[in-house]
Parts: structure tokens; sequence; C-alpha cells
């Protein structure tokens, strides 16, 4: 009979001041997401924002969805790769996962809870590694080898590095505020869970020497709808992303950082 | 040749910004950047002017182009928005259940979020 109650072990995974309490029926996976997400884990007992039930699956394929699908069914969104299937509810703030017991999957699905969840307050979360200098954030966004671990590693010790990789980026009064990740890039070390108001977006460039360079509104608005994560076509998402994108680009300075890989380069982010 | 009718689809999002229209289609988040002439017919894009009267009124009459190039320019240039799901086309006039009602977005109610 103890074998049919299943014991549920939870945890709250707070990431961008957004609570998210998970619940598994396995106590190794639970001790698993603790050491994931280390400093993301909350022990303050605030009542979570929303709840994640995740039910284990045996090893194999989950779905037969090759690539991420997210699309909205009656209200609710699924999100579905090889390795998981999840649904989600947004009016009651619920839902649940089925995957095999990884960090990768449900890593996966909170990136893509998270971007859902900040679209609809006009936030998001964008390609980017993001620091903290003087009290104040800065964003580093570009693609794959464009520079975002390379910066993050130069960055001197006063820096507190938010992430190298995915950047938390959520509407504050008249401007933005960038936020801690656990998700991390080629560095394959989390993010320092702290915020701070949004000085700067900066566009990386590698070149022959470390200069700050202007950019024009347009290329501003192109680059950042490039590099913000973006899983559902959907057309209220896109019309929330877009609107947002135009906001910030109003409000946050864009410039090009075009930097050498010298640590030289933390000199012009004061 | 029938005459051709043009609407701007539902399923994008649009602003314009320094004098150039950014749409953003929805089907495939493909973003388009139009330029002047573009512009002029996007924005007149109301399903029920034939393009060749967009084109003679509006294209030739700001940017003193020969109508019959600046009609061939429009045709290809509509098609190919329309192949992008960004406007529809027909050779009959489009309904407003198919059409966007303004040719930009409308700015935001509020330019500030409560803390």
């Amino acid at each position: 009979m103890d074998e049919l109650i299943a014991t549920a072990h939870e945890l709250t995974i707070e990431i961008g001041g957004m609570p998210i309490v998970v619940r598994t029926g396995s106590e190794e996976f639970a001790h698993l997401l603790q050491s994931r997400y280390g400093g993301f884990v909350s022990h303050d007992g605030a009542p979570p924002a929303y709840e994640l039930e995740v039910e284990l699956a045996p090893p194999g394929a989950v779905s037969d969805a090759d690539d991420v699908e997210v699309r909205r069914e009656s209200g609710r969104w699924v999100m579905e790769r090889g390795d998981f299937r999840a649904e989600w509810d947004p009016r009651r703030r619920e839902g649940w996962v089925r995957q095999t017991a990884n960090p990768y999957s449900i890593d996966c699905v909170l990136r893509i809870l998270h971007s859902l969840i900040l679209a609809r307050e006009g936030g998001f979360l964008v390609h980017a590694a993001s620091a903290i200098r003087h009290g104040r954030a800065y964003l580093f966004a570009g693609v794959s080898g464009a520079g975002k671990t390379t910066l993050s590693r130069l960055a001197p010790p006063d820096v507190a590095l938010l992430t190298d990789e995915i950047s938390y980026v959520r509407r504050r009064g008249t401007g933005y505020e960038a936020f801690g990740t656990p998700f991390a890039g080629e560095l394959a070390r989390i993010g320092e869970n702290l915020r701070a108001p949004l000085a700067t977006l900066f566009l990386l460039a590698q070149g022959p020497e470390n200069r700050i360079e202007p950019v024009d509104q347009s290329e501003a608005v192109h680059a950042l709808l490039r590099h913000i994560l973006f899983f559902a076509q959907d057309d209220e998402m896109v019309h929330q992303i877009f609107e947002s994108t135009f906001d910030f680009v109003s409000r946050v300075p864009v410039r090009r950082l075009v930097f050498t890989p010298d640590s030289r380069v933390w000199e012009l982010i004061v | 040749m029938s005459p051709l009718y043009i609407a701007r689809s539902k399923e994008i999002a649009a602003r314009q910004l320094g004098g150039e229209m950014m749409i953003m289609s929805a089907r495939d988040s493909t973003l388009f950047n139009l330029n002047d002439v573009g512009t002029v017919i996007w924005e007149a894009a109301d399903g029920i002017t034939p393009l060749e009267e967009i084109v003679g009124r509006k294209v030739c009459g700001e940017f003193e182009i020969d109508a019959a190039e600046a009609l061939a320019d429009a045709e290809s240039f509509v098609r190919e928005l329309a192949g992008h799901g960004i406007l529809v086309v027909s050779d009959e006039p489009i309904g407003s259940g198919q059409v966007s009602g303004q040719p930009v977005a409308p700015p935001p109610a509020s330019s500030e979020v409560p803390e």
C-alpha cells in the first residue's frame, strides 16, 4: 500500500523575482534540482506565484517532436520536445511536465514558461550576457561566438555576473531591470541571483580595438528582435514581443561594443 | 486584366520608425522593412481600392515613376508580401474581416508599469 502513495518533494525556484514551486515524487530528482539551481532555490517561504508538477518518465523519447514546439490549445500552452511534454495553464498559474530524470528538460520548460509569463508584462528573455557594475546592469547581446562568454570571463572582480547566455529583462517604472539567471552558456556557471536597473544594451562585435559605437533605433529593433527568445508562433505573442521591443529601445540606450578579447574592454563599461 | 485588391493581414504587427515601416509576421516572426514606396502601398491597402488606382494616385503622384513600370513593380511587391502572410491579395474586393484596421499599431495605452 505504501508504494502507492507518492511522497511529494518540492522546492521553489525563483528566477526574475517569480517563484515557481516544483513538485516531484522523486527525492533524487529534487536533490538534482537543488544542486542545479543553487542560489535560485528560494527558502523564504513566500507563497509561490506558479506551480509545476514534474512526472518522471522511464528513459526514452517522451514526445515525437524533434525540436521545441510551443502552441496554445484551449487557453493552455502545450510545450514539447523529444525529451519532454508539458502543459501550462496561465489562468490557473499551474502546469505539469512529463520528462526523463535529467535537468536539461526542465531547464528548457522553465525558459519557455518565463518567456511566456514575461511577454504578458512587457519583459523578455534574450540571448545576452549581463552583469552589474556600480549598481547598474548591462546587457551584451550576440549570437553564439559573438563573445558573450569571453566578455564574462574577462570581467573584473567588482562586476557581478548575471549570466553569460540568457538574460532576464522586466519592465520597472519608466525603465527596465535585469535579473540574474541560472541559464549558463559555455562558462558553465550559473549567474548571481541579483537585479539592477538596466543602463545599456550593447550589441557585441569583435574588432581590433575596444570602442563603443552608436546604433540607430531601426538597427536596435532588428538586433533585439533577433536575440529575444521566442518560442511560440502565436499572434498575441508576436504583438507583445514586437511592442516590448519598440518600448525597450525607446527607453534603454543601445550601443555597439566593438571589443578585442582583452580585459581592458571593461574600462569602457562604467 | 482584372483589378487586384490588397489588404493588410490581421496576422501582423507593424510600426513606423523614422520614416521606415517595420512589419512582423505573426505566422513566422519574419521582420520586414518597407521603403517609402512600399509604405505608401501598405498604408493604402484597404481591401477596396484597386492596386492600379493606388499606384496611379499615391505612388506615381508622389514619386514621379512611370505608371506601367510602377504597377508591374507593385504587383511583384504585393505578391511577395502575400507570400509571407503580410498582405492579402485578391481579384475581388476584400472584406473587413481579413483586414487590419490600422496601418500601424496604436501607441501603448500606458507608458509605465507599476512597481
